[in-house]
This record gives structure tokens, sequence and C-alpha cells, in this order.
């Protein structure tokens, strides 16, 4: 079981959070090329190491989070929200 | 074996008798037996049959290692097969049972697959039944089907009850500093020193008493020593937590702990649970687990009799019992000599029988006081006797084999082939154990993790190294530094041995006896090429059995690696797997069973549904009203009905099922005109729009209706099975992708009470339940319409009228707990004018015939233009999804289309989930397939919707085969316009 640092509610079991992909993704404007949505849903990496990705704290506060996370070890490096109004606020902006 | 209770000595209460029974004869024992240690003492040496050869069994160990003494606990419904005698403690009224054999565990008619025993090798079902010759490819499963009963009840375990489980089970949650398993030596230290530098600190053992090793001393010294460490400990504030049993290791210091709550009481509380399962998250973790010592490999190893020769030990000191009179003790290492002289100066006559020729002059001196005899150069080569022991031949080096040499005569065989410490939770971070060559063990490898190892289980043979280890792994786990002693504590080394044999012999000498695994076994495995100890592992079912390969898997190893030519760090060792001892399905289940087996979520409508006659379905986590059946009506007749009467005058539905998302904010309508295929950007205020979504890849997430309330408030709904993932979504576009819209989203699904009523006269009744009756004339709503209102009795709510059955209709929402006043007040004016209350299957009855999709059309696979809603896209804006819908292989005409579907011969019916086929051509997949069908009152026939390649263009006027070879077989249909009833839409803007 992992455990993850929520920033607003603090360290809690993943079983409250749902996992939403590869947080490095970046989603292109709605009018944008084919190829480019193409890619963007799914062209994926299958990394092992640290990767970074979006977990939902879906029973907690709902907040939308980026993680990083080794997917070896389960090793959780930072957690931030995706947010990045939350995050300049938190002090936390990668 | 002729064991016999002492009449003093040991930790058990001779005041207190218990009564138990076993095979059906009534026993008595002691408290602080163990059912293993009641049953010795009381003669009982055969208490086990073997799975595969039925070979007659009986106590080989004191602990959880046990893979002779496996019985069958309890009764009835209430009956545990598979248990290990020696780990359960002994109660007033507790019944246990030899299992795996008839009549009885020491006259087995089964006993006769022994003879057979060369049929059963390693991989023998695999070869019979697998397709190896006579049988070719896949012809061997069916053969394995006509046998596997047969098969089952010769070679298997106990059994388990058939009856639901009576009991009950907890989930807990815990969290400490440290988490410390184990409490022998090394674990009360541990525990004691972090908890006295002011640490939260849980300490965990398996066992009835603390102490491990400590219990079983005869040093009265080491008893006030250990009752003064639990003194400390308590003063200390450490949670202790006995009968519980550590059985998996996970993420960021998570463990999984089984508590035994009541499984030792006679009359339990109603109240107790029967075991806990807890969830401890841990700062640090001090594993302080032990090691269990190993037999080795010869001839008929497996008799009743032959014992570990700590275990005997056990026996003598904790329970009060000696365990034979002539006594062979069979050793390659130190460890075993102080159990020989306390089993001699208890009475017995005891020979020691040493493989090392190099054994130290204070040992041989201890043994000459003590009365024992010592033999060296010797090892067990076959125990002699029929169901139970009565001597040993040995055997000596010869070469690089065996000689036979003299025989001794026993009644008790007790072999120490070495000592494995427990690393099997470490093993379940994934830390590899590494071979040490000098202790001739696995050792535990450094953990990433702040787990930390001690004790025996890091190799560590004396007590006081074992006390001082746990303390420093304490330190070590608050980091802090912290010297450890030198490994080991034998004068003189192991030797190690693993199987005895003569060259060239083959024999019954076990590895896994509760498996019956035998040498011969992981021979034959390498023999047919598997090198790899995984595939050993499942090839020989070695070390699968309820112990795990606990005594025996290192013997194993080393044959594998014997049989290589390699040594055993070359070959390696199997990863260990949670759960450490078996552990019960109910208690993984908790309270999650019966009716909490999943959540269920009711409407603020469910009594009041309830009361009027409803019967009930899931429509995901809902239950929601399925019909309303009168005295006498089957199903059919009720929604046959509700769905008439809807058509005729008018019928009330609970929709409040339906999930509804408030979206407000000066962006709102921007956020909308995104998510959404059509436009909502211009929206009015005081109208609803039918909406649909994409999922990014371009195929339809889900559909319902959003109402502009205000400028910047909307009201949307979503499917009742699609809230959640919709309210996800949002959520997820608003925080990642578009933080710049000023948007806020709240679900309200739970704070509105929905209905919907449907039919020509459903107006006239709601302007009678209004305030102000012309709220709802046609001037003042119109289709599409919505609006506030204010029902009699000063009910306020929203009304929009949209319609989903086709007729003139409304949905009416109210605060939920107006709900049951807002039906009270719609039903007194339906009632008298002949409407009725409908659900879930007279929905469907309605919506079909109108050709309107809900989740079985929308499964995920669908497009927008292969549900027949492609004029709902937007060309002249984009939206989430625009682009990847426009994949060429989403454009393909003949992809799959919803159409309706009518049966050629109308008197006929056809099932959903029905392949749509070309008449003759009724294998593979088909063109096509039928997700939903009806009798549609309207029609006076069966209908169904579906999708087929090429959709109703391509198919009209044809007919097709809908094929159920499993159901109904084959009934020949039309494919229709999927809009089967009113395809104007007249009805519903009347
Ligand atoms: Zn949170």
């Amino acid at each position: 079981m992992i455990r993850i640092p929520c920033p607003f509610c603090g360290t809690r079991d993943h079983s409250e959070f749902s996992y939403g992909g590869d947080g490095s993704i970046q989603y292109p404007a709605l009018d944008a090329p084919v190829q480019d949505w193409h890619d963007a849903v799914f062209q994926r990496e299958n990394i092992c190491g640290v990767q970074t990705e979006t977990w939902q704290h879906v029973n907690g506060c709902r907040m939308w989070l980026l993680v990083d996370r080794d997917t070896m070890t389960h090793e959780i490096h930072d957690v931030r929200p995706a947010h990045p109004g939350m995050a300049k606020v938190l002090g936390v902006t990668s | 074996m002729s064991a016999s209770r002492l009449t003093k000595g040991g930790r058990i209460d001779r005041s207190r008798k218990v009564t138990f029974s076993w095979d059906g004869k009534t026993f008595e024992g002691f408290a602080g037996d163990t059912l293993a240690s009641a049953l010795m003492a009381s003669g009982e040496q055969v208490l086990g049959r073997s799975f595969k050869y039925h070979r007659p069994r009986g106590i080989m160990s004191a602990g959880v290692e046990e893979s002779g003494a496996i019985v069958t606990l309890g009764k009835g419904d209430r009956v545990e097969p598979n248990a290990k005698a020696t780990m359960q403690e002994l109660f007033d009224g507790l019944s246990a049972s030899g299992q795996n054999a008839w009549p009885n565990v020491r006259c087995d008619v089964g006993a006769v697959l022994g003879l057979f025993g060369r049929f059963f090798s390693a991989g023998f079902y695999y070869k019979t039944f697998m397709g190896l010759p006579p049988f070719e490819w896949g012809r061997g499963t069916g053969i394995w089907m006509q046998y596997e009963k047969l098969i089952r009840k010769a070679a298997g375990m106990g059994e388990a009850s058939r009856e639901a489980d009576p009991d009950s089970y907890d989930h807990v949650h815990a969290f400490c500093d440290m988490l410390v398993v184990g409490s022998g030596p090394a674990g009360l230290n541990a525990a004691l020193t972090a908890a006295q530098q002011g640490k939260d600190v849980i300490l965990v053992e398996q066992d009835f008493e603390l102490g491990g090793d400590l219990l079983n001393q005869s040093d009265p010294a080491v008893e006030t020593q250990r009752a003064e460490l639990i003194d400390a400990l308590q003063s200390a504030g450490v949670r202790i937590m006995t009968r519980t049993t550590t059985f998996g290791l996970y993420d960021y210091g998570t463990a999984g702990l089984l508590e035994r709550v009541t499984d030792h009481v006679t009359a339990p509380s109603q109240d107790a649970p029967r075991q806990r399962f807890w969830t401890v998250r841990a700062g640090a973790t001090v594993l302080a687990t032990g090691a269990l010592e190993r037999t080795i490999a010869f001839t008929n190893n497996d008799r009743p009799g032959v014992m570990t020769a700590a275990a005997a030990r056990t026996y003598l000191n904790r329970y009060g019992v000696l365990p034979g009179q002539n006594i062979v003790l069979c050793t390659n290492n130190d460890s075993a000599y102080v159990s020989a002289s306390e089993l001699a100066a208890a009475g017995a006559k005891v020979t020691v029988v040493d493989l090392r020729t190099d054994v130290g002059a204070d040992q041989l001196g201890a043994m000459q006081t003590a009365g024992v005899a010592v033999k060296t150069g010797l090892v067990p080569l076959k125990a002699l006797g029929g169901k139970t022991v009565s001597g040993v031949q040995l055997a000596r080096e010869a070469g690089t084999g065996w000689a036979a040499a003299e025989t001794l005569s026993c009644d008790l065989l007790l072999v120490s082939g070495g000592w494995s410490p427990v690393v099997n939770l470490l093993s379940h971070r994934g830390a590899k154990p590494a071979w040490d060559a000098d202790l001739a063990c696995f050792l535990p490898a450094s953990c990433s993790e702040n787990v930390v190892m001690a004790g025996s289980a890091t190799g560590h043979w004396q007590a006081a190294d074992c006390a001082a280890s746990g303390i420093a792994a304490a330190k070590v786990a608050m980091g802090e530094d912290a010297q450890t002693p030198t490994l080991g504590g034998w004068d003189t080394p192991i030797k190690p041995v693993y199987e005895v044999r003569l060259p060239g012999s083959k024999t019954k000498s076990f590895v896994d006896p509760q498996h019956d695994v035998t040498c011969d076994d992981v021979r034959l495995a390498h023999q047919e090429g598997f090198v790899s100890v995984e595939h050993l592992k499942r090839y020989t079912t070695l070390g699968m059995a309820t112990d795990q390969g606990k005594m025996g898997n290192v013997i194993g190893l080393a044959l594998m690696a014997e049989a290589m030519g390699k040594d055993i760090p070359a070959v390696g060792t199997t990863r260990f797997r949670p759960p450490y001892t078996p552990i019960a399905i109910g208690a993984l289940a908790g309270r999650n069973v019966g009716t909490h087996f999943k959540v269920m979520r009711r409407t603020p409508l469910h009594d009041w549904n309830l009361r009027h006659g409803a019967t009930m379905t899931d429509a995901g986590l809902w239950h929601r009203p399925w019909y309303f059946a009168r005295k006498g009506e089957t199903i059919n007749d009720a929604y046959i009905r509700e769905a008439t009467t809807v058509r005729e005058t008018l019928g009330i539905c609970d929709v409040s099922s339906l999930g509804k998302i408030a979206v407000q904010g000066p962006d709102a309508s921007e956020f909308l005109n995104r998510v959404y295929t059509n436009a909502f950007a211009k929206l009015a205020v005081g109208k609803a729009r039918y909406g649909i979504m994409l999922r990014d890849d371009g195929m339809v997430m889900d559909d319902g209706t959003t109402w502009r309330l205000s400028e910047n408030d909307f009201l949307m709904t979503t499917t009742t099975t699609g809230a959640g993932r919709v309210m996800v979504f949002l959520e997820e576009l608003l925080q990642t992708r578009w933080p710049d819209l000023k948007v806020h989203i709240c679900s309200v699904s739970d704070q509105w009470a929905g209905v919907s009523i449907a039919g020509p006269q459903t107006r006239d009744v709601i302007a009678a339940c209004m305030e102000d009756p012309d709220t709802v004339s046609a001037d003042n709503l119109p289709f599409m319409g919505v609006k506030k209102i204010r029902l009699k009795g000063g009910i306020d709510g929203l009304i929009a009228r949209i319609s989903f059955s086709g007729e003139l209709a409304y949905e009416i929402y109210v605060p939920s707990d107006y709900g049951e006043p807002m039906m009270d007040l719609l039903w007194s004016e339906t009632e008298p004018r002949g409407g009725c209350l409908y659900g879930l299957e007279a929905l469907g009855a309605l919506r079909i015939e109108k050709g309107h999709v809900t989740g079985a059309e929308l499964d995920g696979r669908v497009t927008i233009d292969d549900a027949g809603l492609g004029k709902m896209a937007s060309t002249k804006k984009s939206f989430i999804g625009s682009t990847l819908r426009q994949r060429p292989e989403l454009l393909r005409e003949d992809r799959p289309q919803l159409v309706g579907i009518f049966p050629k011969d109308r008197s006929q019916t056809f099932n959903g989930g029905a392949l749509l086929c070309k008449h003759g051509d009724n294998i593979g997949f088909g063109e096509g397939w039928v997700t939903a069908c009806t009798h549609s009152p309207a029609l006076g026939h069966w209908i169904g919707l579906g999708y087929i390649a090429g959709g109703h263009e391509a198919w009209q006027g044809k007919s097709v085969t809908a094929t159920d070879p499993v159901r109904q077989g084959d009934v020949e249909v039309e494919i229709v316009s999927p809009h089967m009833f009113d395809p104007k839409g007249e009805r519903m803007h009347g």
C-alpha cells in the first residue's frame, strides 16, 4: 500500500486516491491537429524509475495532485497540487 | 514415541483442567497447553494423513512451521481445515479432528496409494492431464474434468464448511512510531528501548504468551528476567498484542496483522469479533521474528515420532510433556545439546548422534555429566518402524557419499539440521536474503526502507546476543548508531547436511511433508529441465503448502544446487509472499459481507417507494424501483401496465439517482461549451438542453440535460451510473487543463429529490399541485423550459419540461427532505386520474420505443455518430473529443450503428446480448448485437435496440438472424429505424 502525502490533508492511504495518468502530458488546445491529440492521449512512456503522475484525492479534498513516484520502489519524492494557482499559494511550484 | 505428562514443571496450569475432543473422543489437557501438547501428553501419535500418499503423520515441531499435525478445528459452520495443532491454544470444548483420511487417521484405507507412489511424482498431474502423449494438446483438460473428482477426494486437504460463516470479523487501523514483530529476547528489548525514548510502540506476538524462546527455558532466572521485561514494557506504555500474526509487510511501513480474538474462548461474547484484521502504519519496523529449526531429509523422515530437537525442548519445558523415553537426537550443530541434557534430566534415555567429529570437550563433558551418550561422525539414514518410529539406521560419510552404519532403537527421533532465520516479512518487501556459508542459512539483506531485523532472525544464536541485537535494531530504526554483536554463537561450527541416502537408492525422504514433495521429486524436476527455483517450486509444489515450506525449503534449494553442480547462493531462493501464515477470507472481508458487501445508495424517496409497492433493483450502487406490481401481477404484467398507463394517462418515476452537478461561475457557460459536443454558450436562462460529452479519445462518455438557472448558475444532470466519472473528469479539466476558467463545481446529487412525471395528463396534475397553477401552462413553461416553483404547502423546487419517454413530461426537483411531501402531493392528484408509479422496467420500455440511448448503448466503444446522434456534434466549435472523433477508423460507414429491431414474426421474442448475423452465417462475431429489448405496449410486439454494421441504411428492409446459441437459438429479425414510436416527437410537444 502506498501512502501519499496530500498537501491539503496530510499523509493518507492510497485507497483514498484514484490514479489519473501521466502527469507530464501537456494536453493540446481543443482545436489542435489530430497528431497532437493522438500523441497526448495514446503515447505513453513505460518508465522504470521516477515518473510524474496525476492522482486525485477523490475520497478526501478531491484535489488533483502531481505525484513524483518511483515505479520500481513506490517511493514518492514529491506531491504538489496540479492546479498551478494552488501550487503557487502553497509555494510548491515546480 | 511414548510421551508422558510430567508431574511438575512447565508453564501449564495443572489446577485448570481443560476438556476437548479429538476425532470424536474426549480428552483432557491443561490451561496453557496447545492442542498438540495436549494430544502428545495423551499419547496420540498419528494426527494426520499426508496429502498424496496418505502416510501417517505426527507432530514434527512446536510452532508455525508444523508440517505434520495438520488438523481440522471446529464443527458445522465453524469448521476450519488445515490448522496447525501446534498453534491452537487449548480451551474447554475445543473440537478437532484428523483430515484427509477414511475412516480415520490411524487406519486409513487411502494409504494403499503410498504403494503406487511412483505414479504421483513431481508433475504427475501436468504430465497426465495436460496433453503429453498419449493425449494430444488440449485433450488433457477434458480428461482432467473426468478424473478431477476422484483425485480431489483421494489427495487433498481438509474440507471447508459449505455453510455461511456465522462469525463476524473487524477491520482496525492503527498508527505507531515503531512496530516490533516478535517478543523473544530481541523483540522485548527492541520495544523497551524505543518506548523508553518516548516512542509509541506496538509489540506483536503470534503466540498467546510473550517471550518467544524465553518460554522454552528451564532456568527460573530466565522467567524472572522475562517478567521484569514485560513489566517494564507495560510501564513504558507499549501497546502489546498477543495472539496476533504479522502476516505481511507492505510499502511505507504498512503492516497487515491478524488478531485472533475468540479462537481460544469457549463461549465468546456475542459482541466480540472472531478475528481482527489490523492495518498498521509504522514509522519504523523491527522484525525480531526468530529462526526455525530445519530437518534433514532421510528415508521415512516423516514418520510420527520424528521431530525437531528444539520442539522436544518446548514440549518439555513449556508444556511439561516428556515426548519420549528412549530418544536419539541427530544433529550437525551445537544447539541441540541443551535439549539432550534437559531431556535426560527429565528421565529419558538420550543418545546424541552428531555428524561432526570435532565436538568440543566442554560439550562432551556436559553430556557425560548428564548421562547422555554421544556418537560422532554419524547421521540418520532411515527411520525404522511402521506407523510410529521404533529406531533409526545411521550412516557415516564414505567418500563423497554415505555408507550404512549401525542401527539404534528409539521411540523418539529428534533432528536438528540447522536453523533458518525467519526472513519472510523482509522478503515481502523485495529484499533478497543472502546465503551465509558459515552459519549455513539465509540471512536478511538490508532494506532501503526503515525495516530493521534483530535476534536469531539475523543469525544470533545466543539469547544475550539476541537481546543486544534487539537494542541495537531499535536504535538503528530511530536513526541512531548502534553496535551489533557478532553473528553466530556456537563453539563448534555447523556442518551442513541436507539429505542422506545411499548411492543410487530410491527412497521416500521428504523435503516438504505437507505437500508430499520428496528429494526424488526435486531431482526429477531438474532432470526434466527445470533450472530456476521459482519453476522448481511450481512444478513440484515444494513450499506451496499452508506452511510455505518453513521446515524444508532450504533442503529443496540445496538439492537443486547439488543437481545443478552449483552452490546454494547461485541457485538463490524463492521470494516469500504474504500471508506468513494462512488467514481466513472472512478476516479480509471484515464487515463487508451480506448487505454490506458493497455500498448501497438509497434515494430520498426509497421508503416512500417501498410503501407504495416498489420492487427494487440495483442500478450501479443505487437501489431504484424496478416495478410496482399490483396484486397478482408478474413483473411483465406490471411493466407493461405501467408503460401503457404513461402513454394513456400519466406516471411518476423516481429519478433522484441521476447525477446532479452545480456548475457555477462567470466562465460556467464557456466551460460547458467545451465539454459538451453541442452549443451551450448561448443557452438562455430558464432553458434546459440535452447534451452529450465525449472522452478525449472521441468516444461518448455520458449524456444528460443541463439547466441554466441564472446567468452564472447551471444545474447539470448526468446518468445514474456516470455521475462519479463525470464529476472526476470535470474536476480534472478545471484543475489540470483549464485552471484559468473561473468555474466552481459541486456535486448536489444527494441534495435533491427528483421525479419524472410523464403522460398526456401530466400538466393537469402538476398544475393542481402548484400554489400558482399558471406556472406550468404551455406558454409559461414551453418545451425545454426551466423554472423555480413553489408547490402547495410551500415546497420550493425546480421544474424542467423535458422528456425521456417521449410523452409530455416534466422533471421536478425539491430538496431531499421534502421528497416525501412532494410525492404525497403528486400522488394525491395522480392516483384519482388513474395514473401510476413506474419503475426502471417500464422506463426502459418507453425509452426503447423512442430509441433513446442509455448505458447499454453508450458502453464506451461508441462514437456519437454510432449512436445516431451525430447531428449533436457541433461543427462550429471545438470541444473535448472533437479532434480524435475525426480519426478515419471512427468515420467508417460500416461501423456498427444504432438501429431498432423487430422480430420478423411479431409473436416472437429475442434476447439482449444476441448477435446479429447474416442468415446462415452465425459463426464469429456477426454483424452486430442487441443492446436492449422489451415488449412494446405501444406497438403490441417485442422490439429491441442494437448496433449493426452500416446501420439502418445498410439493412433497411432486410432481415438478419438474432443468434443466441446458449439460451434461445436463432430468431429472424428485421432492422428498422431506432425511432420506433412517434418518430416525429409530436406527443412530447403537446
Ligand atoms: Zn487531500
